[in-house]
């Protein structure tokens, strides 16, 4: 369910997600930039980004060391271990630190916190066994080797954050610094033979600072920009945004396929009501209104005739949408009732005995089997079919024909519409149909319990 | 009088044509769907016509199109239309290519007495409309002021006309006299503010559309 949600969210910002970077703003030409804040959050962006990776790579190496030296003792292993916790814990920061440069989201590679607390087993012991629990899973993480490899080079390179913010703010400052140096009486010297002595002689100079300051703003919005595009292609990983896409894609194709076929399933079924039943009941009245003239004892055999042919269809029907069997006897019994109508002879081996599934997988797989058991009567030629019903992990049932096999999933609706079914309970359809057959239908589906007591009331 | 019957469903067309052969009518031909149909009557002539609505080869409302065609092409032939389901609108485009026609549920048939009768109305130029169409007329949530001034008797004979049947028929079914049935009529035009209608199809087509008419939410 949440999931979810974040996905539609993150489609919903997909179009709007490039407004409002720094590269934006520095194609926006040179009034709009350097009269914006920009620059000013790319010297910021570049300054704490030199803080950072300098502090991190001190702490490395400082934990580095402490672990070597104290490796005997265990508590170096610990240590150790901190060292690529410390890299995602870096990581992390850097990912908040994008939003100050663009407005794109900056999800996390790892495993959320919330999933992470709910997989882990017993979340009891003390604080410090959980700590330490946190840490190996960090450690485990190939994310946060990924996070490490970044660390490391990006702690060279955030000297040279240092070095440009450094550099720019005093070439902006150079020239009022000359000014204040010559006013205080000392004298200034630009190369050979450029003394100046006088606050005059500066002046000229101090037109320089604008120009200096454009320059800086520009290096600054460039390299910050440079070094956020390296980071977000390193840390926020193309792999999960990916991955959520393709979900996504397969989550709306796999909806409206499962709209349609309820929607053809509703038609079916008022089709089925027109053609069959209320032509008969209202045969059936006519007829009776005949007898009630007539008196004719033919007239009524023919009318209770046509009452039990009513209630046939009705019951055909009623099956169609949901077998009773299945509620009352479980998924073994309305297996073999359907063994029993099927056009083929069908063996059913059923391995749960008195155990059921939740409801939802029992309906799932009933009709999952119908559909196997239906292809396999109509199309493969066959001459008997199994199938096998099996619990434990996962609910899996299995239809197997000794027809000529070379089922095809994109041919007919049924197997795809099968499969979405199965879907939504987190199950899949797998189909081995090679040509000459035989042809092996598995359905598999995580095992979720019935509740107790149902049906035998 | 000779018929032609259009139903895709072959039991019920038997059990139609039984029962008009019953009542000493010829069915000249009984088929299974809309061109069909046409064909029939170009080549039969009938006297009237009975079909159902949902037909081949579309399954839609096929029989009904064909029976507003008809309409169109011979505007004195009378046509009576069964249908599975009641469909307000349905009844209202066939009342208005004129008299002579019906629209009736599909089991009215099943009261074989009546359904003749209403058949044999819309033969010679009446009007049939499902009591259940006039009944959600009626039923309808915002009723206005006028419809609460009549007494139960009224209302009964409005249904009543409403269904197509003249004087004489609303007598038998509620079992009066006609002359009674005369003194509601009036009564039931001065108060539902109607013009006096010429003949019993006029009427129907006062009743229904005072029936139909927009009303002001309250």
């Amino acid at each position: 369910m949440s999931s979810d949600t974040r996905v539609a969210t993150r489609a919903a910002e997909a179009p709007v997600a490039d407004a409002g970077s720094v590269w934006q703003a520095l194609a926006g030409g040179p009034t709009g930039f350097l009269g914006s804040l920009w620059p000013l959050r790319a010297l910021g962006y570049l300054l704490a980004g030199g803080v950072l990776g300098l502090g991190w790579l001190f702490l490395a190496v400082g934990l580095v060391l402490v672990g070597i030296v104290l490796l005997p003792t265990g508590i170096g292993v610990v240590a150790l271990l901190c060292v690529p916790a410390s890299a995602a814990g870096l990581a992390g920061l850097e990912r908040r630190r994008l939003r100050w440069l663009d407005r794109r989201d900056a999800p996390s590679p790892h495993q959320d916190a919330s999933e992470a607390a709910r997989d882990e087993p017993g979340a009891g012991g003390n604080a410090a066994r959980r700590a330490l629990r946190r840490l190996w899973r960090r450690t485990k993480s190939p994310a946060t080797w990924v996070e490490l490899g970044f660390a490391v080079p990006n702690a060279v390179l955030s000297v040279l954050d240092l070095l440009v913010a450094v550099v720019g703010l005093g070439l902006v400052a150079s020239q009022p610094f000359a000014l204040f140096t010559v006013v205080g009486g000392d004298q200034v010297m630009y190369g050979e033979g450029i003394v100046l002595t006088e606050a005059a002689q500066v002046l000229p100079w101090l037109l320089l600072t604008p120009v200096f300051a454009a320059l800086a703003c520009y290096l600054f919005a460039a390299l910050a920009g440079a070094r956020a595009t390296l980071a977000r292609a390193v840390l926020v990983g193309p792999r999960r945004e990916k991955e959520l896409d393709a979900r996504l894609t397969e989550v709306t194709a796999s909806r409206a396929r499962l709209a349609d076929a309820f929607e053809v399933e509703r038609r079916r079924i008022e089709r089925d009501l027109h053609d069959g039943a209320q032509q008969r009941l209202t045969g059936l009245i006519m007829t009776l209104g005949l007898a009630k003239l007539d008196a004719d004892p033919a007239l009524v055999a023919r009318a209770q005739d046509e009452a039990r042919a009513v209630l046939a269809e009705l019951r055909d029907l009623v099956r169609g949408i949901h077998p009773s069997v299945l509620t009352d006897r479980g998924l073994g019994a309305a297996v073999e009732a359907l063994a029993e109508r099927s056009a083929l002879p069908v063996r059913v081996a059923d391995g749960l005995g008195a155990r059921r599934p939740a409801e939802a997988l029992e309906v799932a797989a009933y009709f999952a089997v119908a559909e196997a058991l239906t292809n396999a009567a109509k199309h493969s030629g066959a001459s008997y079919a199994a199938v096998t019903v099996r619990g434990g992990e996962e609910l899996t049932v299995e239809v197997r024909d000794d027809g000529r096999g070379g089922a095809d999933p994109d041919g007919g609706t049924g197997l795809t519409g099968l499969a979405d079914r199965l879907a939504v309970h987190g199950g899949r359809l797998r189909l081995s149909s090679p040509p000459g057959g035989p042809t092996v239908v598995r359905i598999e589906l995580p095992w979720t319990d019935g509740q107790d007591g149902r049906g035998t009331a | 009088m000779r018929l032609v019957i259009a139903e895709d469903s072959v039991l019920l067309r038997e059990g139609l044509s039984q029962i008009l052969a019953r009542f000493g009518h010829e069915v000249c031909a009984g088929v299974g769907d809309a061109p069909a149909l046409l064909e029939a009557v170009a080549e039969h002539a009938p006297d009237c016509v009975v079909t159902d609505v949902r037909m081949p080869p579309g399954l839609r409302d096929e029989g009904l199109r064909a029976a507003l065609q008809l309409r169109a092409e011979r505007p004195a032939l009378p046509i009576l239309v069964l249908s599975q389901y009641v469909e307000n609108s349905y009844a209202a485009e066939l009342l208005a290519t004129g008299d002579g026609v019906g629209y009736l549920l599909k089991d009215r048939v099943g009261d074989v007495a009546e359904f003749t009768e209403a058949l044999e109305r819309v033969a010679a130029g009446g009007t049939a409309i499902d009591p259940e169409v006039v009944r959600r007329l009626l039923a309808r949530d915002r009723e206005p002021a006028e419809l609460r001034r009549l007494t139960p008797r009224e209302r009964e004979v409005l249904a009543a006309m409403a269904e197509g049947r003249s004087n004489g028929g609303i007598a038998r079914a509620l079992v009066i006299s006609e002359a009674a049935v005369v003194k509601h009529v009036r009564s039931i035009l001065t108060k539902l503010d109607l013009p006096p209608a010429p003949d019993d199809h006029r009427r129907v087509l006062a009743v229904l559309a005072y029936l139909r008419r927009p009303r002001a939410v309250r």
